[in-house]
């Protein structure tokens, strides 16, 4: 229990710190979504209906830009083979890491995206189920991401490949989510969506963690 | 299976399988295209555009049919560490993207007159556009890592985890739209397709799996003649190392 608080500590802090991902992944998230009234004009029924989706492919953008700084730094500087020999079974350690990376880049995504859901005209009705949609699907993100993090670790050119790798396992967190705020939206019950995307999270936790331990124990190797 | 996990076994099975598969696929190919390009009636509704299905159909059942060996040789290779499960997947690979991108199109081709439209966002047509990425990151992972080894057994993680996520994303993609018409052929009530078009469409069916087998056998080999040059290769270099060194 102790290395695991322990590393989980040292995840958050170091991405907290200066040259992290967070604060860069709360910029890209914020610009993201600054772009798309201009690219769809500043009508406030327009964004009120693309809001929900908007947020939630920039929060997927954000979320996955940050993925590959998950195990590559410790596997150059060579922590990750000490992590690996240390007390946590691997696949422990990838939930731990993951974890880490949820609390550090998906967390604060969760603070900003009411306030920019409110410059993109969402209505107020909706703002509950983007919250719970948000805590519930973001994970689904970091695990899923976890697999091609560690696929892709100590490769070249790796973020291109992560995106190709990840981005389509993420077509069920979206459709979830946002259905989820858009069923809120038109004044629909929401708990199905919410609870599939619930599913969809446990899925991914399940399967992330093993599959991603089994990756990195390749490139350990 | 373990048996045919020696790539000298499988060589010598392959080679005897290969002639005929390759027979196989041309007359299923003649027969099937003759039979539903020509003989075939039209449809009430669809009129001649209904052949496209004669392609359209095979190829999508065998782009998910493709993904299932891709998944079962990943399986098989990170639980029976099968030398053969790794070139297997690697080689069927290409084939499952090209059968996608061929429903894709054929689909397309088919939608332009009878939908109105060359692209909807339905479920079956967004599932299979996802399919088509996940083949392409499944060769991609191929193609990033130098290790043979290890870019097989990562490909094949990438395999089993797509395969799980299929049906997932399947359901998810029902579950947003739907256009597409339901099952016709492989219902419990039996297929509501008339025999005079349930004829070619299983001819066709033939033919393009009879391809697949053949295609298969022949990247196999391909991928195993070229490891085998690439060992003689470094052996060479070796060599001529040791002997400069002298």
């Amino acid at each position: 229990m102790r290395s695991i608080l322990a590393l989980l500590g040292r995840d958050v802090g170091l991405s907290w710190a200066a040259g992290g991902s967070t604060r860069l992944a709360l910029a890209f998230f914020a610009l993201t979504v600054t772009l798309f009234p201009f690219g769809v004009g500043p009508g406030a029924a327009t964004l009120a209906k693309v809001a929900p989706g908007v947020v939630w492919v920039a929060a997927l953008l954000a979320s996955m830009l940050s993925l590959d700084r998950m195990f590559e730094t410790d596997f150059e500087d060579g922590s990750l083979d000490l992590l690996a020999i240390g007390p946590l079974p691997l696949p422990l350690l990838v939930l731990v890491k993951t974890v880490a990376h949820w609390v550090s880049t998906a967390l604060p995504l969760l603070v900003l995206a009411p306030v920019l859901a409110i410059t993109l005209q969402l209505e107020s009705t909706a703002y509950p189920a983007l919250l719970a949609s948000l805590v519930i699907g973001t994970p689904a993100l970091s695990f899923i991401g976890a697999i091609g993090a560690a696929l892709t670790t100590g490769l070249r050119r790796a973020g291109v490949l992560l995106s190709l790798i990840v981005l389509p396992l993420y077509v069920p967190v979206l459709i979830f989510a946002t259905g989820a705020v858009d069923a809120a939206r038109n004044g629909f019950d929401t708990a199905p969506h919410l609870m599939f995307l619930g599913a969809v999270t446990l899925v991914a936790v399940v399967v992330g963690c093993w599959a991603a331990a089994a990756a990195l124990r390749l490139h350990l190797e | 299976m373990h048996k045919f996990a020696n790539p000298t076994r499988f060589l010598k099975l392959a080679a005897a399988v290969f002639p005929w598969a390759a027979g196989l696929t041309i007359a299923l190919f003649a027969a099937g295209l003759v039979m539903a390009l020509v003989f075939s009636p039209d449809d009430y509704q669809q009129g001649s555009t209904v052949r496209i299905m004669y392609l359209h159909v095979p190829a999508a059942w065998m782009a998910l049919f493709t993904y299932t060996v891709l998944a079962a040789s990943g399986a098989a290779s990170l639980i029976w560490k099968h030398p053969l499960a790794d070139v297997a997947g690697k080689a069927a690979a290409p084939i499952g993207a090209m059968f996608t991108a061929l429903a894709l199109v054929t689909g397309m081709l088919w939608g332009e007159p009878m939908w109105g439209t060359w692209w909807v966002w339905d479920a079956r047509l967004t599932s299979v556009l996802v399919l088509f990425f996940l083949y392409l990151g499944y060769m991609a992972v191929w193609d990033a890592i130098d290790n043979r080894a290890t870019a097989g057994k990562a490909a094949a993680i990438l395999a089993v985890v797509g395969f799980i996520n299929v049906p997932i994303i399947k359901f998810s993609v029902d579950w947003w739209n739907t256009l597409h018409q339901p099952a016709s052929v492989f219902r419990m009530d039996g297929p509501t397709i008339d025999a005079s078009m349930l004829w070619p469409l299983g001819l066709m069916f033939g033919a393009f799996n009879a391809y697949f087998v053949t295609v298969l056998i022949w990247r196999i080999r391909a991928e195993l003649q070229a490891r085998r040059v690439r060992a003689l290769e470094d052996l060479l270099v070796r060599q001529t190392e040791r002997e400069s060194a002298v």
